[in-house]
């Protein structure tokens, strides 16, 4: 068996004195798509921050393709292929669309197209000369995941991709969502909308107070109910 | 009641003092806005290039080699003082970064005094700057009318290095949000010594094309900083586009002004300053929440 292709061994992580992570374990492999789900503190955006390096794990190991990357700041990390789409989506909304995507793909080693970029998302072509201040939330969100595309990540890490939008664009993001699942992406997904995650995720892992307490299939997490409730309080 | 010839001779004064203030202002502002530091050794540096000028234009008798080898002298300040000092600020609180330039800037300040003098030096105009031109029924010194036309042309340059190369991408989307500029693979670290040089020579050169129509001494960059603070203020924190129009606004306000009572051009443009604050406070070109 191969090594997975992201492997995070027993991670601590603190915001000042407050310890946030506990141990945490998880592991996702070439191809698969992981949900990490809990509720509001549970650690999910922190578990992706200290992934991408923007938060220094105090102990633990994160290994990309067997490489240790955990202590490195988040530009080498990117650098070797993990992207994070963080939660705010954080577009520069005084660039243009075309913009934020030339910039995002400067330092990739495998840069695609704006053309390949623009053929996956066509609402992006039409609003390519527009400032990403006047995108609406489903069209920044589509930008942000372009961003991660276009540098060609090797794991995309995507933090609340579904957050705050109307139910038909959740609709058509699922859509994208799925579609990346089946080209053979390999994604971390964070996310409260656990209908939604389910619907493309290979595997699941819960996250509660900054503890993993379980790791299964969709399946199994679907015909769980009192799992459900007592972790995602659904 | 000022006539009408005087009013147009300041507003062209107003004019050729805007486009310098609007040069010195943006190498504020692209440091302030990316790197999140406000430069206060920036007049300093403004002087230093003046001092530049001086030197290698006496020495030389070149003014187009001065400015050349000017520039080079203020890249390589900007670097040395970038990596040895406000570097290792980046992480520390405002008061902190203001005063480890402030002192920067006095160090500069005496350090030329100390080679110089405290007397007022004078650089001559090029050769191909003297004379005066009449315009229409308007006569106006020839070199103040160029730096109009040279300053123009290196505040366009400076727009194409932001808007139309990778760097300016680079540097406008830091001054949004440096941290994202990192998640996305570029090293940010590296884009700040960039735009810290970059500012810095701007400030530089400022000073070397202003040197031949002021009094070059060690204190003439504390007036210009202030200058340019206000500048700053009215165009909004960080913006280019906001240095070019406060620095034209300013200059006239400053000039007009002065038509009518010189006294009171400063007050006037504070004043202006102020009123702006008020009615919005992120001024011209800033946008809301940022700096």
């Amino acid at each position: 068996m191969t090594a997975p292709l992201l492997e995070i061994e027993r991670i601590n992580s603190f915001y000042g004195d407050s310890h946030i992570l506990f141990d945490v374990s998880l592991n996702v492999g070439r191809n698969e798509v992981v949900a990490l789900l809990g509720r509001n503190g549970a650690g999910k955006t922190t578990t992706l921050r200290t992934i991408m390096g923007v938060l220094a794990p105090r102990s633990g190991s994160i290994r990309l393709d067997g490489e240790p990357i955990q202590g490195r700041p988040p530009f080498e990390i990117a650098r070797r292929g993990l992207q994070l789409v963080p939660e705010e989506r954080a577009i520069f909304g005084q660039l243009t669309v075309e913009e934020n995507l030339r910039l995002a793909a400067l330092t990739a080693p495998s840069a695609w197209t704006l053309d390949r970029i623009y053929e996956f998302f066509p609402r992006l072509r039409e609003r390519r000369r527009s400032g990403g201040r006047q995108l609406s939330g489903g069209e920044q969100q589509m930008l942000a995941i372009a961003r991660a595309l276009i540098r060609d990540a090797r794991v995309i890490l995507l933090d609340e991709p579904f957050e705050g939008l109307a139910p038909l664009i959740v609709r058509d993001l699922v859509r994208v969502s799925r579609e990346l699942a089946e080209q053979g992406r390999t994604i971390l997904v964070v996310e409260q909308n656990v209908t939604a995650a389910l619907s493309f995720a290979d595997r699941v892992y819960i996250l509660n107070n900054g503890h993993v307490v379980w790791e299964g299939t969709p399946e199994s997490l679907r015909a769980d109910p009192a799992l459900m409730k007592a972790h995602l309080g659904i | 009641m000022p006539s009408a010839p005087l009013l147009l001779s300041q507003a062209f004064n107003g004019l050729a003092l805007g486009t310098l203030l609007a040069l010195v202002s943006s190498g504020l502002t692209i440091i302030l806005g990316t790197l999140g530091v406000l430069n206060f050794a920036h007049g300093a540096l403004f002087m230093l290039g003046a001092y530049a000028m001086y030197v290698v234009a006496t020495a030389t008798g070149s003014y187009v080699l001065a400015v050349v080898v000017g520039a080079a002298f203020m890249l390589v300040v900007g670097v040395a003082l970038e990596r040895g000092l406000v570097r290792l600020f980046y992480a520390r609180p405002h008061e902190d970064q203001i005063l480890v330039t402030f002192g920067a800037g006095i160090v500069f300040t005496e350090v030329a005094r100390a080679i110089f003098g405290g007397n007022a030096l004078t650089v001559p105009t090029p050769s191909w700057g003297q004379g005066i031109v009449h315009l229409g029924f308007l006569f106006y010194p020839t070199y103040r009318l160029q730096l109009i036309g040279i300053i123009a042309a290196l505040l366009f340059a400076l727009y194409l290095v932001l808007y139309r190369t990778s760097i300016g991408l680079v540097v406008r989307a830091g001054i949004e949000d440096a941290r994202m500029v990192g998640i996305l693979g570029i090293n940010v670290r590296r884009a700040f010594l960039g735009v810290f040089a970059l500012g810095v020579v701007t400030a530089g050169v400022s000073g070397m094309l202003y040197a031949p129509i002021i009094s070059v001494e060690p204190d003439m960059g504390s007036n210009f900083l202030v200058q340019a603070f206000v500048v700053i203020v009215i165009g909004g924190l960080g913006s280019f586009p906001g240095a070019v129009v406060g620095g034209l606004v300013a200059g006239e306000i400053i000039a007009l002004t002065s038509a009518f009572n010189a006294a009171y051009s400063d007050v006037m443009l504070y004043a202006v300053m102020a009123l702006l604050l008020v009615l919005r406070p992120q001024g011209l070109f800033g946008s809301e929440g940022r700096v």
